[in-house]
């Protein structure tokens, strides 16, 4: 039983951190059309700027939030120095941000060699709470507040600002939004920038519960990919809720049968792909 | 594309394919050393994984990014069969109709969606396959792979050694050359150009177009499995890496540099990427970033790929300028 809660604690906060990845993630498939292949690695390269705050004594918010601002720079200069000059070829931009993640996690080997960094939680968040019996991890619960804000500032932004109406309306028709003087290559770069900055904060706040390693950019870059087939793209709603599946999913898969853990993890997404390819939260004909 | 040359082959041309064919014919004669024939035998295995996936990505018009999942799908059967104690007819067999099985559900699946769907589809594919491989250590024994003692000794012609080994991957080479060759000729071929660039007139002319992208799929497959039944013969063992994302990505860089929809583009793409590997990997370890950045350079600055831009090259060069403006640029 207490394995159980245990487990579906942990899910819950795997379940967060796939929210503040694939937010991001799902609103630029949405408005530009692509999945953006280095999303993994704004995660893993994110996680590998805090750590490397943290040694050097920085504050742990301190050191998420200026991975944040780090990665936004990147993204935002991704998409204006290569990815625009792709405009309209969405293959080539997809094939071009698979190259730039294998140019980053080559780098992040390099850099930051393969040991694996695991930094402690901030010192207020190391303890536990004691409810009913049952112990829970402060973090981890740290985690899900941190998503849940994060997701209401997400809808809040999307949902009732003349920015997110930008958004909305690019997701909904690139052509019509420039049509009545939407700057929508100004909202791509906006939108890149905002959804790598989530994604390095993520892998910041991810490090004490994941570390960071060679490969965590791969291993984050296909859940990513389908917590947003399976809620489908450009949907806040639909990466939430898949998320939390995808976090239960994988953690309860890797407890249960960890032969077969990917399967699992992907099945829903295969029964969704055949029974409604625009996923639970997507608009038909996406 | 025209096809110059289909009537009247040039002499340029024909001596250009003789000498080619001699080169081929004799590599284990002037490479000497049995490890670069070996590299040789590698280039040409990975040249008809290449041209497999240009069936679809250069005539289909559908980039998969799961094929490695294919290629490996093919060498492990062949190894876990061999381990279980099977001969080399039966696990060459299974080999071949469990990829093309895989192959059918890969289709299936991700033909549902053309463009970006399919890409994605594809890689959520190959990932699967990879976590088998990697995961599932007791069927697949994990990261460790799966050796094979032996090579297969066709109609008793032993290939253990590098030159006899690397003599059966041409044959298997030019077989696969040829039935490309016929397909690109063939109606199918037409109908699979006319569905990459016209789907919908296509299914107006009364095409199924689904069925076509299907059966290019499995006719991928297959080659795809050939290729990865040698790469195992080759290395005589396979782990997870062969599946991974990378090598989806290798092979597909191949197809991209080489040039797309060409017969020869796949070819070179191989060659070059193969010999690259191999000499970057020889100074630096840094194999990931190299190959990170000639994608993004090809894809940036010559996205039609190599074989095409140098062929474009060498016919301005040889064009005659006009009077007065000489070397001006296009």
């Amino acid at each position: 039983m207490t394995l159980w809660l245990t487990l579906a604690v942990n899910s819950i906060a795997f379940g967060g951190l796939l929210f503040l990845l694939s937010a991001g993630f799902s609103l630029i498939f949405g408005l530009m059309r692509i999945p953006n292949l280095m999303h993994g690695s704004f995660f893993m390269l994110g996680a590998y700027f805090g750590v490397t705050l943290l040694a050097v004594g920085a504050n742990f918010w301190v050191a998420a939030l200026a991975s944040a601002v780090g990665m936004a720079i990147v993204g935002g200069g991704i998409e204006r120095l290569l990815l625009r000059r792709l405009a309209g070829q969405e293959l080539a931009q997809v094939l071009l941000t698979l190259g730039l993640s294998f140019i980053v996690s080559d780098l992040c080997l390099m850099i930051w060699t393969g040991d694996p960094w695991q930094p402690l939680a901030p010192a207020e968040l190391r303890g536990i709470v004691q409810a009913g019996g049952m112990i829970f991890p402060l973090y981890r619960l740290a985690v899900v507040v941190i998503a849940v804000v994060v997701a209401v500032a997400l809808w809040l932004m999307v949902d009732w600002t003349r920015l997110g109406a930008m958004i909305r309306a690019g997701v909904d028709d690139a052509p019509i939004a420039r049509v009545v003087g939407i700057r929508v290559s100004r909202l791509f770069t906006l939108v890149f920038a905002l959804g790598a900055a989530l994604a390095g904060f993520a892998g910041v706040i991810g490090a004490p519960i994941l570390s960071v390693y060679p490969g965590l950019d791969a291993d984050m870059l296909p859940l990513a990919l389908i917590v947003v087939i399976l809620g489908g793209t450009g949907s806040l709603l639909g990466a939430l809720v898949g998320s939390f599946l995808i976090g239960f999913l994988y953690n309860f898969g890797q407890a249960r049968f960890p032969d077969l853990a990917y399967v699992i993890l992907f099945l829903p997404m295969l029964l969704v792909l055949v029974l409604r390819p625009q996923g639970l939260f997507g608009k038909s004909g996406a | 594309m025209s096809a110059p040359g289909m009537t009247g082959v040039t002499v340029p041309r024909a001596a250009a394919v003789g000498i080619a064919l001699v080169g081929l014919a004799t590599v284990p004669l002037w490479v000497g050393n049995s490890y670069y024939v070996d590299v040789a035998s590698q280039i040409l295995l990975f040249a008809v994984f290449a041209l497999a996936l240009n069936v679809l990505v250069g005539y289909g018009g559908l980039v998969s990014l799961g094929h490695a999942g294919l290629f490996a799908v093919s060498g492990y059967t062949a190894g876990l069969m061999l381990q279980a104690g099977h001969g080399h007819a039966a696990a060459d067999l299974a080999a071949v109709l469990v990829t093309l099985a895989a192959s059918a559900v890969f289709a299936v699946l991700a033909l549902r969606s053309t463009g970006i769907g399919f890409l994605m589809i594809t890689l959520a594919l190959g990932q699967i396959l990879w976590g088998i491989a990697y995961r599932w250590a007791d069927l697949t024994n994990g990261d460790n792979g799966v050796n094979i003692s032996t090579r297969p000794a066709p109609f008793g012609i032993s290939l253990a050694d590098a030159p006899s080994f690397y003599y059966a991957t041409l044959a298997v080479f030019f077989l696969a050359l040829a039935t490309m060759a016929a397909f690109v000729r063939s109606p199918f071929g037409a109908s699979l150009r006319g569905t990459r660039d016209q789907a919908r007139r296509m299914t107006a002319l009364g095409y199924n177009v689904w069925l076509i992208r299907f059966l290019a799929f499995l006719f991928s497959g297959f080659w795809s499995g050939i290729a990865g039944l040698l790469y195992v013969y080759n290395k005589q063992f396979i782990s997870p890496q062969v599946a991974a994302l990378q090598s989806s990505a290798e092979v597909l860089l191949m197809v991209i540099s080489g040039g797309t929809a060409t017969l020869l583009g796949p070819i070179a793409g191989a060659a070059i990427v193969v010999i690259m590997k191999y000499v970057v990997s020889a100074y630096v370890v840094r194999w990931n970033l190299v190959l990170g950045v000639i994608f993004v350079a090809i894809i940036s600055f010559m996205p039609e790929g190599l074989v095409p831009g140098s062929v474009r090259l060498w016919r301005r060069l040889r064009a005659p300028r006009p009077a007065g403006k000489p070397g001006a640029p296009p």
